[in-house]
């Protein structure tokens, strides 16, 4: 029995750590959040030279065939460093799903480019958590009609993996005709999502019996954005420590007084378990598959609420800098915005977990 | 992350649902709240120790099963007792925290006398630490204890010594250097309840009951040789309990349990026609509290492993007594709120629910934040400890003088 990383995770997260730490200051993040397209080339290379694009893919198609509780790693340390790259959807939802649903021909002609970086996918599931605005895209003779919302790591992509009312997953690729790209701008400028209407577009299905579907994919994309909570508020802490160490007032660092030491005390109190929840729901995506929808759900729900916390806590022991764009803190706080409200906000992944243990009849 | 336990634990565990599948129904049907256990509980417990489900580890010459430490086994116990909602062994402060001192710092002859009895429930201990003046400052403690004759001479007063109109004996902290620093000037004494000079009072809580004691000392006479380590030690010895006392107060199981209660309470409890799980915010909440009950286990486990591993707690572990007591609380928080009108109901009046243990749960845990260290206290621990904040600073003592020169000049300002 070992509640923990092994050897090969902890060297895992530190690498990406020090190549990020390298990489990816916040300059470079401020540049990058200025632009349209807020990918980083630069960033993304040396994540390449790690293997990350591929970390998810199975080694026979070029990958290194990981654990989502791998994936979850990457995510933290991604979101430590405000990382502007694609990687939820691009680098671990759509190889999953192509992995584990995708026909050979699917399999062999996207996972070994996704692998090397050649090429990018986009997923776009959220109708089927909730669908607003009427949102929602139908399947019929294998055209793809409708609306979907916050498509996932959307600039540049070569091709989007769509869910449709049922369910199931389609690949269309970028320059499908009768595919209308609109970007979304959201307050979290690191990272990029779109919006995508389909006027009878032909799209290919992912195959549909292998009994994997669409919720286990927002299982997995639960888990990861959970860990991307995580690695934001962690930064979040850490930098009020560090602030409130060097910050005087009253001829003292604010950080002796009680009311600021409290302060951080509580946010990292609600903070530490949230790692062993996002590591035990990670684990439980492979080894105890019975059990990770409602794992997902508490990851997701709680770290949610946490991170709010967090955010606007570490904010305040900041004080008025905190609300700058001085010193960039709003890059953090407005990651873990995004984290709490994607694949369903805190109040919703409530609901599901509620039905998911019967406590009340399934919508 | 490796959740598997191996053969040799599964086959424990099988081992540990056969006895409870066979004996459960021998297990004590009161609530474990008395201060002296029932003969039925003092045989359940002589029962365990017999199979080594409780007092596991401490050595059969002083009364117990005189295994290995293993923790997983302790954990699988604890886990299995709980699935099956059988209570383990007894739990008084004697056994949590006084046995575990002993073995570690008393005389052979101290472990000789007490452990066994303790543990089998023959004797009962309460604990004198806290006084009216010392509480989080609980180095400033002033009951004092000079020798005369051969015998340390005890006054001064303790408080929150729950059991000790029912306890035989106490583990008490005393003054014996008074010359000496703060911390070192203190030892650790144990002594008979029965002594003449002791008076205790009932203190009686917001629960209505007196759960607690104020316990006074007049010229206490007490043979120099009951004594836990050396004189001026004592503060050493008694931090190596209240690790123990910080323990109990967090255990993941104890909040699965409640979380599990509150859950068939929702079910229960019925609003009109419909049952209070039924109702869309008060499900919000506890979905909310099982997310966190979830986290906390989890914290559990990964703290359990890095003590397999040889490793300190560290954060995981620090911050256990503050989100288990406030978690607790919250769980009967919700439960009275799921009980609406019905959740004021108590001391055993008509239409209560389950004899008020949810009103009692909810005042009670509210001490538990403040007891064993204060919330606030605990929050300075995380900040300095594992945040490497740093300590207020010591504020130098203000003399009499010097205190009416200021209030002087403030009044003067005030009239200016």
């Amino acid at each position: 029995m070992d509640f923990g990383l092994s050897q090969e995770q902890q060297m895992l997260r530190d690498a990406v750590a020090k190549c990020l730490a390298d990489t990816c200051p916040l300059e470079h993040v401020r540049e990058c959040a200025e632009r349209d397209n807020p990918i980083s080339d630069k960033v993304l290379a040396a994540l390449q030279g790690l293997g990350i694009p591929g970390m998810m893919i199975p080694e026979e198609y070029g990958g290194l065939g990981m654990t989502l509780l791998d994936a979850a790693l990457v995510a933290e340390q991604l979101a430590y460093a405000v990382a502007p790259v694609s990687f939820l959807a691009s680098h671990v939802l759509a190889p999953l799903a192509l992995s584990e649903a995708g026909s050979e021909d699917q399999k062999v002609g996207w996972l070994p480019k996704i692998a090397s970086g050649e090429a990018r996918i986009s997923l776009a599931i959220s109708e089927t958590i909730e669908a607003r605005d009427g949102a929602g895209v139908t399947c019929r003779g294998g055209k793809l009609n409708g609306t979907a919302l916050f498509a996932l790591d959307f600039a540049g992509a070569d091709a989007f993996m769509v869910a449709d009312t049922t369910g199931r997953l389609h690949l269309v690729p970028a320059n499908a005709s009768g595919l209308e790209k609109i970007p979304l701008t959201t307050i979290d400028r690191t990272r990029s999502v779109g919006e995508l209407r389909f006027g009878r577009v032909t799209a290919e299905p992912l195959a549909d019996d292998s009994g994997f579907t669409a919720e286990r994919l927002r299982d997995a994309g639960r888990i990861l954005l959970a860990a991307d909570s995580l690695g934001a508020g962690q930064a979040m802490i850490e930098k009020a420590v560090d602030y409130s160490g060097q910050r005087e007032q009253f001829g003292r660092v604010i950080g002796s007084f009680q009311a600021v030491k409290h302060m951080c005390a509580e946010m990292a109190a609600h903070h530490e378990p949230c790692r062993s929840l996002i590591w035990y729901a990670a684990y439980a995506y492979e080894a105890m598959p019975e059990e990770v929808s409602l794992a997902a759900c508490h990851a997701k729900s709680h770290t949610g609420e946490v991170h709010r916390f967090v955010a606007r806590t570490s904010t305040e022991v900041h004080g008025g800098m905190g609300f700058t764009d001085l010193i960039g803190l709003h890059y953090w706080f407005k990651r873990i915005g995004f984290d709490r409200q994607v694949l369903g906000g805190p109040e919703l992944v409530r609901a599901e977990a509620a039905a998911l243990q019967g406590w009340i009849k399934a919508a | 992350m490796d959740l598997d336990y191996g053969p040799e634990y599964d086959a424990f565990r099988e081992e540990v649902r056969l006895f409870l599948k066979t004996h459960g129904h021998r297990a004590p049907t009161d609530d474990g709240r008395a201060a002296r256990p029932s003969a039925e509980a003092v045989a359940w417990q002589n029962l365990l120790i017999e199979h080594g489900y409780t007092a596991r580890t401490i050595p059969k010459e002083y009364g117990g099963y005189g295994a290995e430490p293993d923790i997983l086994k302790s954990r699988i116990i604890a886990e299995e007792f709980t699935r099956a909602g059988i209570p383990g062994g007894l739990s008084n402060q004697g056994i949590s925290m006084l046995v575990p001192t002993l073995l570690e710092l008393g005389t052979e002859e101290q472990k000789r006398q007490w452990v066994e009895p303790t543990l089998k429930g023959e004797v009962v201990w309460c604990q004198g630490y806290s006084e009216p003046g010392a509480g989080s400052d609980l180095a400033s403690l002033k009951t004092s204890a000079r020798v005369e004759n051969g015998k340390f001479v005890i006054n001064g007063q303790k408080i929150w010594t729950s059991t000790a109109k029912q306890a035989d004996m106490i583990f008490c902290l005393v003054r014996t250097e008074p010359d000496a620093s703060k911390h070192g000037g203190i030892s650790y004494l144990i002594f008979s309840m029965d002594s003449p000079g002791i008076e205790v009072r009932p203190l009686k809580t917001m629960t209505g009951h007196a759960e607690f004691n104020e316990t006074f000392f007049t010229d206490v006479r007490v043979p120099v040789e009951q004594i836990v380590g050396e004189r001026g030690q004592g503060w050493l010895v008694a931090n190596a309990t209240l690790g123990h006392e910080r323990g109990m107060l967090g255990d993941p199981d104890a909040l699965e349990n409640r979380f599990q209660a509150l859950v068939r309470l929702m079910q229960e409890e019925r609003i009109g026609q419909g049952r209070a799980i039924d109702n869309a915010v008060l499900r919000d909440r506890l979905g909310a509290l099982q997310a966190e009950v979830a986290a906390m286990k989890c914290n559990g486990m990964r703290i359990l492993s890095n003590s397999l591993k040889g490793e300190t707690g560290g954060m995981a572990k620090l911050i256990v007594k503050l989100q288990s007591c406030e978690l607790a609380h919250q769980i009967s928080a919700l439960a009275i709120d799921a009980m609406g009108e019905m959740g004021i109901l108590y001391s055993g009046s008509a239409r209560e629910r389950m004899q008020g243990t949810w009103q009692w749960n909810y005042m009670f845990q509210l001490g538990l934040i403040i007891g064993g260290g204060t919330a606030q206290i605990q929050k300075n621990i995380i900040a300095e400890r594992g945040l490497d904040m740093p300590r207020e600073p010591k504020l130098p003592r203000i003399s009499g003088a010097a205190k009416e020169k200021a209030d002087m000049l403030r009044q003067k300002q005030g009239s200016a």
